[in-house]
């Protein structure tokens, strides 16, 4: 899964950094993901996991960072 | 300050903050603000008597030496304030979007301080968030904070800062430090004596001509503590953004009150020439002030819809909210124009001469200006990608 997400980040993200370098806990915004790329990453992850995130995980802190991400999908795909 | 009179208590200890901000716009801001938008200059009268009745910042909590004022309280004296003079109103819808932020956000020993100093002071707060370079996307930065011993130090190109001539401290948005990406944007409040303004060019604008926002580059240096401590992002999501997009709502209102009262005034001296005739402008008459209704609601809704939740940092940043206080403000600017020249039509040449009581040309070219800063394509592009996610709840 992480390799999946990485993916995503790498495609949607934005970063200024190279997403293999992150550590799962490193902060993406600051990482340079801008809220518009965060976006796009959402929509990646929708498509990637098959999933719909609920509106109330639609928020920053879900998308901050490669851990919050898995535990954001994983508590979708377990729904 | 013989305009104003000190109001009695509401409640407690309480002070009518709307009473006294609408003394001083018929007193104050109203007589003056012909002259301000002709000769462009800084309403000074208006920024000395809000000053002198500590309203400056009002939003401060008691705890803090403020009045503890409301933002519904707020935005009725900027209904007011915007009735008599748009760009005192403007300056003073700027200065609270900065009191907000700080009062939320400032949350360190040295922000602490500096609060209880700004309201002992009545210190004038402006802005610098724009910047050369970034086309118009405040939420990028070229600039960085470069922070070395506990001291910071920051140059900005700002192409507009309102009243930066006139101001006592300046928020100044900037990158992180030297290795942040463009969007990882803190704000520093920046101040003199180690705040340097040098003036590049003039501001005569169509409108708001007394807010007078030339380009500046800024230099500044203080104690790194200056720098507020949650990201840019945050801050402005949550605090800047909905009371920006509110308290211009609010003054634009004001706008809109104005044109309106001149047009209902215009129709009524029509219909004493003539009892028994209802004037043939009667009709456009009920037709903008049903447009005027829906702005007045909207303006109002949006400030409890703020309230509501203005402790909760995650609703406030939900995405709907964030959706909401953005329509607010691309719906706001259009309602402003709409009313004001459907009004002039209501008045006709009376209200198309620059002089006479029912004049609405300073109106009219105030009004153009609210979709402009932050341009409204820029905000409904935003809401355009939001809604891509949003879950309609």
């Amino acid at each position: 899964m992480d390799q999946e997400i990485r993916q995503v980040l790498a495609e949607h993200g934005r970063l200024a950094v190279d997403v293999s370098s992150l550590d799962e806990n490193t902060d993406l915004f600051a990482a340079g993901m801008t809220s518009h790329a965060s976006v796009n990453v959402m929509l990646a992850l929708e498509d990637a996991f098959d999933i719909e995130f609920a509106e109330s995980m639609l928020k920053k802190s879900t998308f901050e960072s490669i851990a919050s991400i898995r535990a954001g999908v994983l508590e979708m795909t377990d729904a | 300050m013989t305009a104003t009179t000190t109001a009695p208590p509401l409640e407690s200890g309480s002070v009518d903050v709307v009473r006294l901000m609408t003394d001083i716009a018929e007193k104050v801001s109203g007589p003056a603000a012909d002259e301000v938008d002709r000769l462009g200059r800084f309403p000074s009268e208006t920024i000395d008597a809000l000053r002198a009745d500590g309203l400056l910042w009002a939003l401060v909590p008691r705890e803090f030496g403020g009045l503890g004022a409301t933002l519904s309280e707020v935005s009725e004296g900027l209904v007011a304030l915007g009735r008599q003079c748009a760009s005192s109103a403007m300056v003073v819808a700027m200065h609270h979007i900065q009191v907000a932020c700080l009062v939320r956000h400032g949350t360190n020993d040295l922000l602490r301080s500096y609060l209880a100093e700004a309201v002992e002071h009545q210190y004038l707060l402006a802005s610098a968030t724009t910047e050369v370079g970034t086309g118009g996307d405040v939420r990028s930065s070229v600039c960085a904070v470069d922070v070395e011993g506990g001291t910071f130090r920051l140059e900005k190109q700002a192409p507009v800062i309102s009243y930066g001539n006139f101001a006592d401290g300046i928020l100044v948005t900037a990158r992180r430090s030297e290795d942040s990406p463009e969007n990882d944007q803190v704000i520093v409040l920046c101040r003199p004596p180690d705040l340097e303004l040098e003036q590049v060019g003039e501001w005569n604008a169509l409108g708001f001509r007394g807010t007078c926002s030339p380009g500046f580059v800024l230099r500044a240096s203080g104690d790194a503590d200056a720098v507020l401590d949650q990201p840019y992002g945050d801050i402005s999501t949550q605090t800047m953004l909905p009371i920006a997009h509110i308290l211009w709502g609010s003054l634009w209102l004001g706008i809109a009150t104005a044109a309106l009262d001149r047009a209902r005034r215009f129709v009524q001296a029509e219909a004493r020439k003539r009892p028994g005739t209802t004037p043939a402008a009667a009709l456009r008459l009920a037709d903008v002030s049903a447009l005027h209704q829906q702005f007045s609601d909207l303006v109002r809704s949006s400030v409890r819809r703020y309230e509501e939740i203005e402790g909760d940092g995650e609703r406030l940043s939900a995405i709907g909210f964030a959706i909401g206080m953005n329509s607010l403000k691309v719906s706001a600017s259009t309602l402003v124009v709409d009313v004001v020249r459907q009004c002039m039509v209501i008045c006709g040449l009376s209200a198309y001469r620059l002089d006479g009581p029912y004049s609405l040309g300073r109106h009219l070219r105030d009004s153009m200006g609210a979709a402009l800063m932050v341009n409204n394509d820029r905000i409904m592009g935003n809401n355009a990608q939001l809604l891509l996610v949003h879950r309609g709840e």
